[in-house]
């Protein structure tokens, strides 16, 4: 009875001990991440001083990203029509379409799968290039030379990340409303001037739009440092860059997800 | 990759974002109906406002000529002041009546001029007098419902009697009369 009792205390006492442990680690990650975000601000005059350094960056995250975010706005907008048609015509308000195609575009989906996508397609690529840049101790080599690497290295990728993002989430809001328009008028067969000018009388560029746009800067800003972050802070073995570049995809999504509860909250007045 | 090939998608993908947000505001957005420039404001009061909302349009012959700037409440005659902003081109008389209008069955609420006879012109803070409340669904059912439940109790009283003149006129057709006769006095 003694001994049971021991060994259920101990099982016991190493799960609360891990917790506390995972739960610290968690908090000291996030202060890292933030004096590494400090850090970038303090060293980004770089990054704007040689624009071809970002520009460079932004061809890899962002031009390299247009593909997917194009094809897979089309289809969003198209799935949104049909579903959107296939209830709305039960209430014989199947005009409202384009509003609802539109809106949910602009306001959540745009910004949303825009940022899922980019965490999946270039925060991973940021992840394992800088995490392979510090075991193959290039970064180090860098520091030998007086190059700051914060400067050189994460900079430009993390305001190439910023600026693509808004860009990539407005171009996948205009695509899938085209793609929403391609299902419902010539498709369906609602009548295109009803689609055109519901959607303009209820779709607020100032409440709308630009939100979608305020939405996808922030969420750019959370994925490239969240990204930058893992790779920086990734343990200079094979095993440690691919579980960085894992944990780089669970955490953006997961703080996109979380993020865009807030910042609705906050825009949506009720 | 060449430096000036990268220049040059770089500036592709930026013109592609940039013809986006246009594209949004512009197709999209209300950046273009929205056009209304200088305006005057002109404030109503309604007992009931209904769901109007600040920037519903403000129509006349089904036209847009302003918004709804402000909705306040007003703590001494407990009604709601409805501050309007008109396109400064068109100019309505001083008896204009203001009306809350429902587009379609369930659409959004607008609010409706009708313009009057008066030479005046209303001008910058001036006061709509005559207006008229938006029409509450709930109330309009029940009024129905309650004129229905009348009726039929009107109609039972009717019909109670020709049933029993029935069988002494002995016909189809004198019933129908005897209903008629019936409803008269109603």
């Amino acid at each position: 009875m003694h001994i049971i009792h021991s060994v259920l205390f101990n099982k016991l006492a190493r799960l609360l001990r891990n917790l506390g442990r995972r739960m610290i680690e968690r908090i000291w990650r996030l202060g890292a991440g933030a004096r590494l975000f400090l850090l970038t601000m303090l060293y980004s005059g770089e990054s704007f001083k040689r624009f071809n350094l970002t520009l460079r960056e932004i061809y890899f995250t962002g031009v390299m990203s247009l593909l997917i975010i194009i094809v897979s706005a089309f289809f969003v907008g198209m799935v949104l029509g049909l579903q959107g048609y296939n209830t709305l015509q039960k209430y014989g308000s199947s005009e409202a379409i384009g509003v609802l195609v539109a809106l949910s575009l602009v306001r959540e989906l745009g910004p949303v799968v825009t940022a899922l996508l980019f965490a999946g397609r270039a925060g991973t690529a940021i992840t394992a290039e800088i995490g392979l840049m510090k075991t193959t101790e290039q970064l180090s080599a860098m520091e030998m030379m007086a190059v700051n690497p914060i400067a050189r290295v994460i900079a430009p990728r993390f305001w190439a990340g910023v600026i693509s993002m808004p860009i990539l989430a407005a171009l996948f809001s205009m695509v899938g409303v085209l793609g929403g328009y391609l299902v419902a008028v010539p498709i369906i067969g609602v009548d295109e001037g009803a689609f055109w000018s519901q959607m303009q009388a209820n779709v607020d560029v100032r409440d709308d739009i630009i939100n979608g746009v305020i939405k996808s800067f922030v969420f750019g800003v959370a994925c490239t440092m969240i990204a930058l972050f893992e790779g920086f802070d990734a343990p200079p073995t094979a095993e440690g860059v691919s579980h960085a570049t894992t944990r780089t995809v669970v955490i953006s999504s997961l703080t996109v997800l979380g993020l865009d509860f807030v910042l609705t909250s906050f825009m949506i007045v009720v | 990759m060449d430096r000036t090939t990268i220049d040059l998608w770089v500036g592709v993908f930026v013109a592609l974002g940039v013809a986006a947000l246009l594209g949004l505001a512009m197709k999209v957005g209300n950046l273009t109906s929205n056009k209304i420039g200088e305006t005057y404001s002109v404030s109503a009061a309604f007992e009931n406002i209904g769901g109007l909302k600040p920037n519903a349009p403000v129509k006349s012959a089904g036209v847009v000529v302003g918004r709804v700037a402000d909705i306040k409440f007003d703590t001494k005659l407990y009604e709601a002041v409805v501050t309007i902003k008109i396109d400064e081109r068109y100019e309505f008389p001083k008896d204009t009546f203001a009306n809350i209008y429902t587009a379609g069955l369930l659409g959004e609420q607008y609010v409706g001029l009708e313009a009057g006879g008066d030479d005046d012109v209303l001008k910058n803070g001036d006061k709509i007098a005559q207006t008229q409340d938006a029409v509450v669904l709930e109330k309009m059912i029940s009024q129905f419902l309650y004129n229905k439940a009348s009726e039929t109790k009107s109609d039972e009283s009717a019909a109670s009697t020709p049933k029993e003149a029935a069988p002494s006129s002995g016909g189809k057709s004198g019933g129908a009369k005897s209903t008629e006769l019936g409803d008269a006095p109603f």
